[in-house]
């Protein structure tokens, strides 16, 4: 019986290190389009020289990525200047030069490449129409008509670089402002509820609504040029790299980059696609081709996580579990401890997890193990407490030492209900290994969460849908090994 | 195998709520004896029994085996040298009866033929069919499980038999087949043998000795005659009526 366990037990585990793991250079991409478009580009570009990059598309926010490039897991990723100066390093002034910038990160070993050619930062749209009316063309022009109406997104109007700060620098009276959700915008402004709005210089929605962008003629706005950070190291080592990161420089317009983001965004195309053609090259390769290979790769993902967080958390929550009925004082506090890890949110537990353990798949296994651990030692503790007294008693009358009493009375008569915890973490495991996605540990949560940014149903439901399955699939196998572990013994209906 | 067991208990007491479950309690279990503790429910039987091989402790006086006092460190390999054997039997429903009997020599090191060997001998002497060893717990009736608890007790021939209210659960059909067994089987061993029962007759067949226990003190220790003849109190006398007597039944 035991042994049925220990093979189910090996199964997963050798799920978890099938892992793809050779020593590729890899770059990275934020969380959003236009971010994972230019890794794209980069990463055909270095394609045609020759050279195979791994591209993690969509690992998080501008902090991950950071740590990532330093820490090595990653060599490359597009970043923009003005987040560089605010928000990734401390030592420069926000208006430093990009020589200041580059000699600062290159004590940490940091390289940063010539200027992309776009900027991509905050500015004020109006309709063209109403351009064309009253004679707008740049920020000062605003000045004259207070009683345009502001529609602004609460980011904007909260950060210090935004709405107070450029409200000073331009002198703006205006009668009336509203905060809006950046996403309601550009409908806002083309249903006539707002005037004046933010936006992001680089939007798709820029020409597709006909916005007119207004020139920051006094340079209030700080620069976001878009760049690349890469490893020094990476780029000595090998001379393509190096290569294709100078090839594109200066060679993305902010009509390009409008374009492709429009071509993703409002038109779906997939990303690999648009960046081919902007390369101009036809036939583009998809990092993994077919779908078919892509939810292969992914399914090894996902199950990487769960069969190694899993099986730590039995090889953990088990002995825990078993000490908790052992010593039933401890074993209220243990409970409680565990439960307590069971309430932290899922984000909030990775985000404690990433400064001890980085990003990608190590803080996503550590965060699953700690959920596991709940079902497994509580299964493990009532299991074994509720073994009758005078079994328990009879068991003790044999003279039989603990472990041996462990091994071929008790844990066998808490099988099942071990085996049913054990289960419980398994499916619950299943499910919140999509989360894993959001710090780049990969798995099915990468095309869900791609899927919520572009609004992509088809694209969640690839991911979804395994998952989901998955879920069930281990549900299934959970009630096999439950059968299999319950003695036969304990099967049959008691006689007298 | 050793010889049997000398157990003294000196001045037991233990509280059990707010009574006393036992109340300075002294008594000797003579090696090779056979003792029967009679008494109503709640009498301190079964506690005073469980003290013996430190399933339940005194909160006063001292439990003696052969001489030396029992200590907790020592209960594991006095239990091993003791069989017992509780009102349901105490088996345990994941093993066949067969892997119940094995539990214990199969920790000593014992062979599985000789294990078999053992249980075929045991299983002829409690009149159990051979073939009921490969069951599980749940496929034998009462009666059958309590021989197969009773034949766990025996499987390495202990040196001392402890039975807390062995046939308590059985109809009267199987208990008195049984009663008739343990009998021969008390005859057979060498074992020292204490008996729990509220049963007077049943005590009185199956032991040479019984100590009659009220509200956790002894009232008679004797022979099984000598209380009939001479009940040291009114409450001795009442348990000795309490019977009903049958009409003669035409055989």
């Amino acid at each position: 019986m035991m042994r049925w366990l220990a093979v189910a037990l090996a199964g997963l585990l050798a799920c978890g290190a099938a892992s793809s793991a050779e020593d590729a250079l890899r770059i990275g991409s934020k969380n959003f389009t236009e971010s994972i478009v230019l890794a794209e580009v980069l990463r055909l570009d270095a394609q045609r020289h020759g050279l195979q990059l791994e591209h993690k598309r969509a690992m998080g926010g501008s902090a991950i990525l950071w740590k990532a490039l330093l820490e090595g897991s990653i060599d490359a990723y597009p970043e923009y200047t003005g987040t560089i100066t605010r928000e990734l390093l401390h030592d420069v002034p926000a208006d430093a030069t990009l020589d200041q910038i580059g000699e600062a990160l290159h004590k940490q070993g940091i390289g940063i490449g010539q200027p992309l050619g776009f900027d991509d930062s905050y500015a004020l749209g109006v309709s063209q129409e109403l351009a064309t009316r009253l004679g707008l063309h740049t920020l000062s022009d605003l000045r004259a008509h207070p009683e345009l109406r502001f529609g602004l997104s609460n980011e904007f109007m909260s950060r210090g670089d935004g709405w107070p700060g450029l409200m000073a620098a331009y002198g703006y009276a205006p009668k009336s402002i509203k905060a809006l959700d950046h996403g309601l915008a550009y409908r806002a402004l083309a249903g006539g509820a707002a005037d004046v709005i933010d936006l992001y210089t680089t939007d798709a929605e820029i020409r597709n609504y006909h916005i007119q962008v207004l020139e920051d003629d006094r340079h209030y706005f700080p620069s976001y040029q878009a760049v690349w950070l890469y490893r020094l190291d990476a780029a000595q080592r090998t001379q393509q790299f190096e290569a294709s990161l100078r090839d594109l420089a200066g060679g993305v317009s902010l009509q390009a980059m409008q374009d492709m983001n429009a071509a993703v965004m409002l038109d779906k195309r997939d990303e690999t696609d648009v960046a081919a053609s902007f390369l101009g090259i036809r036939g583009a390769t998809q990092q993994s081709a077919g779908m078919l290979d892509r939810l292969w790769h992914r399914t090894l993902e996902h199950l990487r996580l769960v069969g190694i967080s899993l099986g730590a958390a039995i090889v953990f929550g088990l002995p825990i579990g078993i000490f908790a009925a052992r010593v039933r004082r401890f074993g209220q506090a243990i409970l409680a401890a565990t439960a307590v890890l069971q309430t932290i949110p899922s984000l909030a537990m990775f985000v404690f997890l990433i400064p001890l353990l980085g990003i990608g798949a190590r803080p996503a296994i550590a965060a699953l193990f700690l959920y596991s651990l709940l079902p497994i030692v509580r299964n493990t503790l009532s299991g074994l407490a509720s073994i009758p007294a005078p079994l328990q008693e009879a068991a003790a009358s044999l003279g039989l030492p603990a472990g041996v009493r462990l091994l071929r009375i008790e844990l066998p008569l808490a099988a099942r209900t071990i085996i049913a915890g054990i289960g419980t973490a398994a499916v619950i495991n299943v499910g919140t290994a999509t989360l894993g996605a959001l710090i780049g540990a990969g798995g099915y949560g990468e095309p869900i969460l791609t899927g919520i940014r572009l609004g992509n149903v088809p694209q969640i439901l690839e991911g979804a849908v395994p998952a989901a399955l998955l879920a069930l699939l281990v549900l299934a196998l959970f009630q096999g090994i439950e059968h299999l572990v319950t003695p036969r013994g304990l099967r049959l209906p008691a006689r007298n | 195998m050793e010889g049997p067991v000398l157990f003294s208990v000196e001045s037991l007491s233990k509280r059990h709520g707010s009574g006393l479950a036992l109340d300075n309690v002294s008594l000797r279990f003579e090696p090779g004896s056979v003792t029967a503790l009679i008494g109503s429910s709640g009498a301190g039987k079964s506690t005073l029994l469980r003290m013996l091989i430190g399933l339940d402790w005194p909160d006063e006086g001292q439990v003696t085996v052969d001489g030396q006092p029992l200590q907790p460190d020592g209960r594991m390999a006095l239990r091993r040298r003791v069989g017992y054997v509780t009102q349901d039997g105490g088996l345990f429903p994941h093993l066949t009866a067969r892997d119940n009997l094995a539990l214990l020599p199969r920790h000593l090191g014992w062979s599985a033929a000789k294990i078999d060997t053992r249980a075929q001998e045991l299983a002829e002497r409690m009149q159990l069919p051979q073939d009921l060893l490969r069951r599980f717990p749940a496929e034998l009736s009462g009666g059958q499980r309590q021989r197969v608890a009773v034949m766990r007790a025996l499987m390495t021939d202990p040196a001392a038999l402890l039975l807390d209210e062995p046939l308590g659960a059985l109809d009267p059909v199987v208990r008195f087949d049984l009663q008739e067994q343990l009998r021969q089987v008390f005859a057979d061993v060498a074992s020292t043998v204490v008996l729990v029962t509220h049963d007077l007759p049943e005590a009185a067949f199956l032991a040479s000795r019984l100590v009659l226990l009220h509200q956790g003190a002894v009232i008679q220790d004797g022979p099984p005659e000598e209380l009939f003849a001479h009940p040291a109190n009114d409450f001795v006398r009442r348990f000795i009526n309490a019977h009903r007597d049958l009409p003669q039944v035409r055989p």
